[in-house]
């Protein structure tokens, strides 16, 4: 799949603020007035800057509100629900919290959830692709979550569970690339079965539709090479995981957090980046490109 | 409405015959033609007469080569070609339909034709991605989805002469390689066809229940003994000039 900036931006930064409000929802840490103002200033930035980087690759961005009408089929719609939901009941907790020091727990325990729901509901747009084989697997929910919860649990402060969530979500990741690389041969789909003509040998693409490029070529077919991938996996798990737990074990200082953060977020992204240019879409079957 | 149909009345779709398809890529023309001027946004170009021309085309036309694999009684069997023409297969548990968002993609009941309505799609892309066909193109232009709309506008059209009212690419293929007509019908010709020469899904390991089918190639006539049959009477006569022709055969060389 084209690694489009937009989604990676989207899913990498409201995957962090999500689960940084999440935690917030739950009183972790629990804070009010201006430092509570801090936390969620910083939330609400990074979630609301993420649904705003994702309309980017829209055609028509005006009409985005429809979104959230086919909630009864579409994940697509339903991360939109929830995301607007999530918002909204953060935002009247924030208020109490910040304002009138008041601590509204039914309200940030259901804040906290929609949050939480609406990472998962991003991770089944691309779960439920049975186009992607690399998408379509159960780990592809558990790597947004765990990401989302470590990144959270991280920018809100909570060394303990940070750690260990960290240390879950490296997991999950290690088992997702051991997992995806072998999706799309364990789908049973090649050219044989795209083209039907499998039984009676050997299918090779011969000559492609048209002598130039199209949509489904720059979208769908995107190789990235092993050993530039390989590379990436080292340098992205590194900076998510490895050198955020080496931080954390330091001595507690603002500076090492933010750089914790920091060096956090930028392997997020380069794994996100990552989850997008590996994925092989089936289309590419027809033009040879598997 | 993104919710599909349970069933339809009918399941209107295209048989395509990978035998008889000859690669000539006129109903990708005519279905460009057609459809760029009629049901919603143009089909546009990007860089049409520059160095990276790209478009939005609704049908398209693949070829592959297939090397059957060796049997006893084809010990080197012959590298076949075979044209392939790929538009939207209409499918019945079609995944771009539920997919979308905005309600814009849906599939209707009376015919099972699965249409986009370009005034509320945001061009998300997402239906693109659910299709293991690729028959989804984004226009660049429009910022719309486009996709094949089985010519909804000319088999229902009462002011196109009884003949014209077939899809354009089934109206214009030479070969006769494309037939329209309700699969959703034991009876119809095209369900006939299908059960005839065995018509088959691509990548049915998908789930989608393509409503269009393709019919697969018939094997090749074996070639007996001698491939051509004017061989024996195109020998030269003479291996070596003789009479005059060998003294000037001979002479020639000397020079
Ligand atoms: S072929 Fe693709 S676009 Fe057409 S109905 Fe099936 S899934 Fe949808
Ligand atoms: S591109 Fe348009 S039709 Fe396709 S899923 Fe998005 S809104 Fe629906
Ligand atoms: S039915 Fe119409 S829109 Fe579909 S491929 Fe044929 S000409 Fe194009």
């Amino acid at each position: 799949m084209h690694p489009a900036p937009s989604v990676i931006v989207f899913t990498t930064l409201s995957g962090l603020g999500f689960g940084l409000l999440f935690f917030l929802g739950l009183g972790l840490p629990a804070v009010s007035g201006m430092v509570a103002f801090v936390f969620f200033a910083i939330g609400f930035a990074l979630a609301c800057g993420g649904l705003m980087a994702s309309t980017f690759h829209l055609g028509h961005p005006e009409r985005a509100w429809r979104a959230l009408t086919q909630w009864r089929t579409s994940w697509l719609s339903r991360e939109g629900v929830c995301a607007v939901a999530g918002l909204m009941v953060m935002g009247l907790y924030a208020i109490g919290v910040i304002f009138l020091d008041q601590d509204w727990r039914l309200l940030g325990l259901l804040g906290s959830a929609l949050s939480l729901a609406t990472v998962f509901t991003t991770s089944m747009i691309y779960t439920q692709l049975k186009t992607i084989p690399r998408w379509n697997m159960k780990l592809t929910p558990a790597l947004f979550l765990s990401f989302s919860l470590a990144g959270g649990a991280l920018l809100a402060g909570q060394v303990t569970l940070a750690i260990v969530l960290l240390l879950a979500a490296a997991a999950v990741q290690l088992a997702y690339w051991k997992q995806g690389d072998g999706a799309l041969a364990a789908s049973g789909t090649d050219m044989g079965t795209a083209t039907g003509l499998g039984e009676r040998g050997k299918v090779r693409a011969f000559e492609p539709p048209h002598t130039g490029s199209n949509y489904l070529l720059r979208e769908f077919v995107h190789v990235v090479g092993r050993k530039h991938s390989q590379k990436l996996r080292v340098i992205g798990f590194a900076l998510a995981f490895v050198v955020p737990l080496v931080l954390l074990l330091l001595p507690f200082h603002h500076l090492i957090a933010l750089m914790a953060v920091a060096s956090h977020l930028a392997g997020v992204a380069c794994s996100r980046w990552l989850f997008f240019a590996e994925a092989e879409h089936v289309v590419g079957l027809y033009y040879g490109k598997r | 409405m993104t919710e599909l149909p349970s069933s339809t009345d009918r399941k209107l779709g295209l048989v395509i015959d990978l035998d008889t398809c000859v690669g000539c890529h006129a109903c990708v023309i005519s279905c460009k033609g057609w459809n760029t001027e009629n049901y919603g946004a143009p089909l546009s170009d990007q860089d049409p007469y520059g160095g990276d021309p790209s478009g939005t085309f609704l049908n398209r036309v693949h070829s592959f080569e297939v090397k059957p694999t060796p049997c006893s009684s084809q010990p080197d069997p012959a590298a076949q070609l075979i044209h392939f023409p790929k538009s939207c297969l209409h499918c019945e548990d079609a995944p771009c339909v539920t997919v979308c968002p905005t309600g814009a993609s849906y599939k209707r009941v009376e015919d099972g034709i699965v249409l986009v309505n370009e005034d509320h799609c945001i061009g998300c892309g997402l239906c693109a991605w659910s299709c293991p066909y690729g028959a989804r193109e984004l226009d660049q232009a429009a910022g719309v989805m486009k996709k094949c709309t089985l010519c909804v506008d000319r088999i229902y059209n009462d002011n196109l002469p009884e003949e014209d009212r077939i899809p354009s690419c089934v109206r214009t293929c030479p070969a006769g390689a494309r037939h329209f007509g309700d699969l959703g019908d034991p009876d119809s010709a095209v369900s006939q066809l299908v059960a005839e020469r065995g018509g088959m899904d691509l990548m049915p390991e998908m789930g989608t229940k393509p409503v269009n089918k393709y019919l697969p190639p018939r094997p090749k006539d074996e070639m007996e003994g001698d491939i051509d049959v004017l061989a024996p009477f195109l020998t030269p006569v003479a291996e070596e000039p003789k009479g005059f022709l060998g003294w000037l055969d001979k002479a020639l060389e000397k020079i």
